[in-house]
């Protein structure tokens, strides 16, 4: 059996089998069409974060600016926004305004890419301490620029990517969607995204076989920053404001979701795929307990247990595989 | 002279004493032996926790579930001295008993189950805090006893100021500096220290000599479980109030003052005496931007800069030591 589908297998059996269990307990209000809207609404921007997560970690980096990317985004869009809304005219903001919002932000997210991606490629910084820094420092700035407070008062239109329907379906989850088979199709289907696997499982060789290693790098962050930025969208939209410190309990939890859904922490494996399935789970777990009415601090301990366990299963399960090749 | 610039901790000595230099030249009331007792007290705590992960550091692995052992510890002790009383030895017991047990199961899932170090310990992480806050309600504790409140003012020796007020060394900078120069003994003059480094630079090199890697890896989550617990408690000493969301969050912050000292992410590199100038390099930013009177806005911006120019600073050193060999690693 492949370990890679094996992976895949285990994560679909614990997501039917939660799934199962919080259907018969919580009978007739789990698999209502509300709660699976809602599940869909929180999910997106959790979901985002954790491709802008995993793209790094596939590389054997990580990027811990992630959160604070999407903040200072948020930041730039909500005041850009802001400030072309008259007092009383919330709801008609022309729409060339709110696409040079949006594209600012984005334009900002790539910067601090950029950023990260110089110095972990050519400064040659080990990425968790390079996103460490530029992690404090665009906090410090998100926080200079709002002087702590929340910016808010923002136009309908942007209230629309996190809390609209389209046929049933919430935008964000939509958005998400089309980003998770994006990133799924620049990974697989690119020469970048072979070079990406490559590159995360044998820097040496990937060098010797003509890739530009540094400019994979680059352009890898880059990636990582704009996944945050589009996270940013979803974020702002459904607080309908932006702050300093908005989300940053994600940040671990977005490189938990990348290793349950089979990312390996030293790079060079992992799949879209199984991110999504990971994301699926915690998102059963988080929206069961919540029905049952039982604390949220419970929620992450369980995260906690479920990625111990399925780290524990995987490790058993290569060392009998070897066992039988031996 | 020369052999003194080889070290990263003489440029971090350096950055320090130009800050001082500039901090002092705005404010003169930086340069007192009060503000400097002020500093290392209020210090003490991060400075704790960054002794347990110099050594994690050096080992080769990663922690970041000890702001939540240190919740813990201190949650557990609070609750015990309260319905039962005791005194400050009976407080510590029970932070070290509690750091040592939440360390060694993440020890024996790392070893056993060969999970990374930084995924088996934001799992723990998450378990120890969310079960910690399901248990307590999230209640914060307020009524610390009488002998708890006396304990923390202790101080080992007192200056008294013209004004009548006086100041001194206070018995928790005393635990920081007398943990410290234990640390320094095991690490330098102990088998187990050596073991700790070995490991760190090559862990089947290090298995190969001989060393017994499950006890050396036993050892140092234990002990950094043992250091979270005594930050727990300083911090209850120093604040006087337990609040079960106080520490945790606090994690990346001591990394980074505990890599500004040196200490590689690759294991098998780092002193103490570097983690203590990192602390110290952090404690005199917090400190000088206050007294220079520049808004506490510019703190995270300030910081983030010197750990950007620092790791760039030191990847480029490693890179003029290595210019022989063809560098071709991507971090």
């Amino acid at each position: 059996m492949n370990g890679k589908n094996s992976e895949l297998i285990i994560l679909s059996v614990v997501m039917g089998f939660i799934f199962v269990l919080m259907s018969l307990l919580i009978p007739g209000q789990f698999l209502r069409i509300e709660n699976l809207q809602s599940m869909a609404f929180q999910l997106p921007e959790l979901g985002l974060l954790s491709l802008a997560m995993m793209i790094t970690m596939l590389t054997g980096g990580i990027d811990l600016s992630i959160i604070a990317t999407a903040n200072l985004t948020g930041i730039v869009t909500a005041l850009i926004l802001k400030n072309s809304v008259l007092a009383g005219t919330e709801a008609t903001v022309p729409g060339a305004i709110i696409l040079l919002a949006v594209v600012t932000g984005l334009f900002t997210a790539l910067i601090i890419g950029l950023i990260n991606g110089l110095l972990v490629a050519v400064v040659n910084v080990s990425p968790i301490l390079a996103t460490l820094g530029t992690m404090t420092l665009v906090k410090g700035l998100a926080i200079v620029i709002t002087k702590g407070y929340v910016i808010s008062g923002l136009p309908n239109v942007i209230r629309f990517i996190g809390n609209g329907v389209i046929a049933g379906i919430p935008v964000g989850a939509i958005l998400f969607t089309l980003c998770a088979l994006l990133m799924s199709l620049i990974l697989n289907r690119t020469p970048f995204g072979f070079s990406v696997y490559m590159l995360g499982s044998n820097p040496t060789a990937t060098y010797y076989s003509g890739i530009n290693n540094k400019l994979v790098l680059i352009k890898t962050y880059l990636i990582s920053s704009l996944y945050a930025g589009f996270a940013a969208l979803i974020m702002i939209s459904r607080f309908n404001s932006a702050k300093a410190g908005y989300g940053e309990s994600y940040l671990l939890v977005t490189i938990l979701v990348s290793v349950l859904g089979g990312t390996s922490a030293t790079g060079g494996f992992g799949k879209v795929s199984g991110l999504v399935l990971a994301l699926i789970i915690l998102q059963f777990v988080s929206s069961g307990l919540n029905l049952l009415r039982i604390s949220s601090f419970l929620t992450i301990t369980i995260w906690g247990l479920i990625i111990i366990f399925v780290m524990i299963v995987n490790y058993l399960g290569s060392k009998y595989r070897k066992r039988g090749v031996v | 002279m020369q052999r003194l610039f080889k070290h990263h901790e003489t440029y971090v000595f350096i950055i320090i004493i130009v800050f001082s230099i500039v901090i002092t030249a705005v404010n003169r009331n930086f340069l007192t032996l009060e503000n400097f007792f002020d500093i290392a007290k209020s210090y003490s705590f991060i400075g704790i926790f960054a002794v347990g992960v110099t050594f994690v550091l050096i080992s080769g692995g990663i922690d970041i579930s000890f702001t939540a052992v240190a919740t813990v510890a201190e949650y557990v002790m609070a609750v015990y001295i309260i319905k039962f009383g005791g005194n400050i030895i009976t407080a510590s017991i029970i932070v070290i008993i509690v750091g040592i047990t939440l360390g060694m199961i993440n020890a024996l899932l790392i070893y056993f189950f060969k999970i990374p170090t930084i995924i088996t310990t934001i799992a723990t992480l998450n378990i120890y805090y969310g079960l910690l806050i399901v248990i307590s309600g999230g209640k914060w504790i307020y009524s610390l006893p009488q002998w708890f409140r006396d304990f923390a003012t202790i101080n080992l020796f007192t200056v008294s100021k013209a004004g009548g007020s006086s100041y001194g060394l206070s018995i928790i900078t005393t635990l920081w500096i007398v943990l410290i120069f234990l640390s320094w003994l095991i690490l330098k003059y102990t088998r187990l220290g050596r073991g700790i480094y070995a490991m760190g630079g090559n862990m089947n090199s290090a298995k190969r000599i001989g060393f017994n890697i499950f006890g050396i890896q036993m050892f140092v989550y234990s002990f950094m479980g043992v250091m979270a617990g005594l930050a727990g408690l300083v911090q209850a000493l120093l604040v006087q109030t337990v609040a079960p969301n106080s520490i945790v969050g606090k994690e990346l912050d001591v990394i980074a003052a505990v890599v500004l000292g040196g200490a590689s992410l690759l294991g098998g590199r780092g002193t103490l005496l570097g983690t203590v100038l990192g602390v110290a390099l952090i404690a005199i930013m917090g400190n000088g931007l206050t007294l220079m009177r520049v808004s506490s806005y510019w703190y995270n911006i300030f910081i983030g800069l010197i750990i950007i120019i620092s790791v760039s600073f030191s990847a480029y050193q490693q890179r003029k030591k290595q210019k022989r060999t063809i560098n071709v690693h991507a971090q």
